[in-house]
């Protein structure tokens, strides 16, 4: 896929997690929107899982420890043909259906259940090390949110990843600088973040993780280093795509309603047609 | 006095509201969240107060660690955070720093039960009763209403032990006439008289029993209710007092049907040589069906129609015994 498709893909992604969202009444709106262009190169430039290969274990692994941000799953895994589009907007949020909250095994493509942050990188950390003990090539991503990285249990996990030199690790941060409460920096301050990374033993890049050509260049290239897990600092701006979404904190849940989904839909066609122009 | 219940506000409003009436009094309580103020209702709390409230991030772990320590250096302290994650991640730091060393913090588990519906078993705080029972020195309460949890908070305020409050998302039907009712930490209230079969219910499933009983009174079958908000201290003798006046008993919590409210009565009627037809209604061992709280309590008979008919079940049973 080239550029210029990734970037149509990540319009047409957030044009769906609004609709699921709206349709269903619930969802982690701006977290799923800063997130998209991450998961739309990994899926369609990056790892090598398809609903042909999902049952096997020699294939790259996905586990998204921010679970919250369940929407901008669903919405790629349907357009890998997992499942039907369709399914979401019947499912996403309704009584007796799979498509819950949060994401679960019983979901097509789901690798793990996740949802209750700070578990994502110690279970990536121990596929990755089944990986090394069976000598498999595959790779092990996963996606923390970096309100998230307060959880004491990353920090062990990423000792052990260094410590096991698990360099098919790849842990990608959504650092879009917000959590719940307001900026991660006053909730609880994780700055200088790159060097604390550093210093816990991983190779560290830095990007901006709303740009598809950047986040495809960058990720082509992981491991960083021999030997070493690689970590993605990725700068994003959650809500981002959306202009009355964007790093605003009221977003975090927030459903939209009819009239801002209107708004929101049209501003993403806009950029659509943008983009055919160029 | 029985009281035809009104819709009164979420549990852990009332809880955020009576607690920064109380705050406002006494600089020296301290509310200590996990990036929970918003689900806490304790943004005002937040505003209002900005000297009495430590955030520590989405660490729950830490967070329990923390109040610990601040009640070490004297701090009356309210640790508030989601009930699936504080009494399962922190459940380590709840047995050692709070319940074992003895500190004074109250722990306040909110969304709890299934409030978070949908957004599945990591949200759902269905183990917590089990959890926190089998650690010796905590208390554990559990509100019906919008009173019993005024009530709880103003008695925790003074209640200088280690505690657990589990606080539900959702509005609540008054069930009490506050004017009538007396509240007391360990101690068991009877929302309605009966001798045919008792209803004991601990927190928000009590409304439905409630309903049940007065579905069934007008069937001609009189159902006791009995509001058994504290776990622990636990009202034994609210039990045995039903054992003996009743012909049956049934109990009610939105919580695994294992370790909570049915085994405890279970247990303690087993062991006073007591014998009754008996049924524990709450979540099987099982996964649960997707939902949101009305759909999985119904699902699970946690309403009053499904109390009802337990409630004829269990009666045809005391029938064919005799
Ligand atoms: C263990 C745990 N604690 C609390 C929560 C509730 N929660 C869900 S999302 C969220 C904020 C996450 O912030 P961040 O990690 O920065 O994610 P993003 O900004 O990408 O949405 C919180 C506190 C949770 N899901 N799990
Ligand atoms: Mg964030």
């Amino acid at each position: 896929m080239n550029t210029n498709e990734l970037l149509l893909k990540s319009i047409e992604y957030r044009k769906t997690i609004l609709e699921i969202i709206h349709h269903g009444g619930a969802g982690h709106t701006a977290g799923s929107l800063s997130c998209v262009d991450i998961l739309n190169v990994l899926y369609n430039k990056i790892m090598d899982i398809t609903p042909e290969n999902f049952d096997s274990v020699n294939r790259d692994h996905y586990i998204q420890s921010k679970g919250h941000s369940v929407e901008v799953l669903y919405t790629v895994l349907a357009d890998q043909g997992f499942y039907p589009q369709d399914d979401l907007f019947k499912g996403l949020n309704q009584n007796h259906s799979k498509f819950i909250g949060h994401p679960t095994r019983k979901v097509p493509g789901i690798e793990h259940n996740t949802g209750a942050l700070g578990h994502g990188l110690s279970v990536s950390v121990g596929l990755a090390l089944a990986g090394k003990l069976n000598g498999h090539t595959y790779r092990v991503f996963t996606l923390l949110g970096d309100g998230e990285l307060a959880e004491g249990s990353s920090w062990e996990a990423s000792m052990s990843a260094a410590h096991y030199k698990l360099d098919n690790l790849i842990v990608i941060i959504d650092r879009n600088t917000l959590q719940i409460t307001g900026r991660t920096e006053e909730v609880n301050g994780l700055e200088p973040l790159a060097d604390k990374f550093t210093a816990f033993g991983y190779a560290v890049r830095q990007v901006d993780g709303n740009n598809v050509e950047a986040l495809s260049n960058l990720l082509s290239q992981v491991p960083f280093e021999q030997g070493k897990p690689s970590l993605v600092l990725a700068n994003t701006v959650k809500g981002k795509g959306v202009s009355y979404m964007e790093d605003q904190m009221v977003w975090h849940h927030k459903v939209p309603s009819d009239e801002q989904l209107v708004i929101a839909l049209k501003e993403l066609d806009t950029a659509k047609l943008e983009l055919g122009d160029v | 006095m029985t009281i035809e219940p009104t819709m009164g506000k979420p549990n852990q409003q009332v809880f955020s509201d009576t607690l920064l009436e109380i705050a406002k009094q006494n600089e020296n309580i301290l509310v200590v969240t996990s990036d929970s103020r918003g689900s806490g209702k304790l943004v005002a709390f937040g505003q209002e107060l900005p000297q009495q409230i430590v955030e520590v991030g989405i660490a729950e772990q830490n967070l329990i660690g923390i109040s610990a320590g601040l009640s070490a250096g004297g701090k009356k302290v309210f640790a508030v955070s989601p009930a699936c994650f504080v009494t399962i991640r922190s459940l380590e730091q709840v047995k050692n720093d709070v319940a074992y060393s003895d500190r004074d913090v109250c722990v306040v588990g909110i969304s709890a039960g299934v409030s978070y519906g949908l957004l599945g078993s990591t949200h759902h705080a269905i183990h917590d009763y089990a959890a926190l029972r089998c650690i010796n020195n905590i208390d554990i309460i559990a509100p019906a209403d919008n009173f019993e949890t005024e009530q709880a908070v103003r008695a925790l305020v003074h209640h200088p032990r280690p505690a657990y409050i589990r606080l539900g998302k959702r509005p609540m039907p008054n069930l009490h006439d506050p004017e009538s009712t007396l509240f007391e930490i360990g101690k068991a209230i009877e929302l309605r008289q009966g001798t045919d079969v008792t209803i004991i219910a601990i927190g928000e499933p009590t409304a439905h029993a409630v309903e049940a009983a007065d579905i069934l009174s007008r069937q001609g079958i009189s159902c006791r209710v009995i509001s058994m908000h504290t776990l622990r201290p636990f009202d034994k003798a609210a039990l045995m007092d039903a054992a003996r006046n009743s012909r049956a008993i049934i109990t009610v919590e939105e919580h695994s049907v294992c370790g909570g409210l049915g085994e405890l009565c279970a247990s303690a009627l087993l062991q006073e040589g007591i014998r009754i037809p008996f049924k524990i209604v709450g979540f099987p061992d099982e996964y649960t069906i997707n939902g949101d709280q009305p759909t999985l309590f119904k699902h699970y008979g946690i309403s009053g129609e499904g109390l009802v008919a337990t409630a004829c079940e269990l009666l045809e049973t005391c029938k064919s015994q005799m």
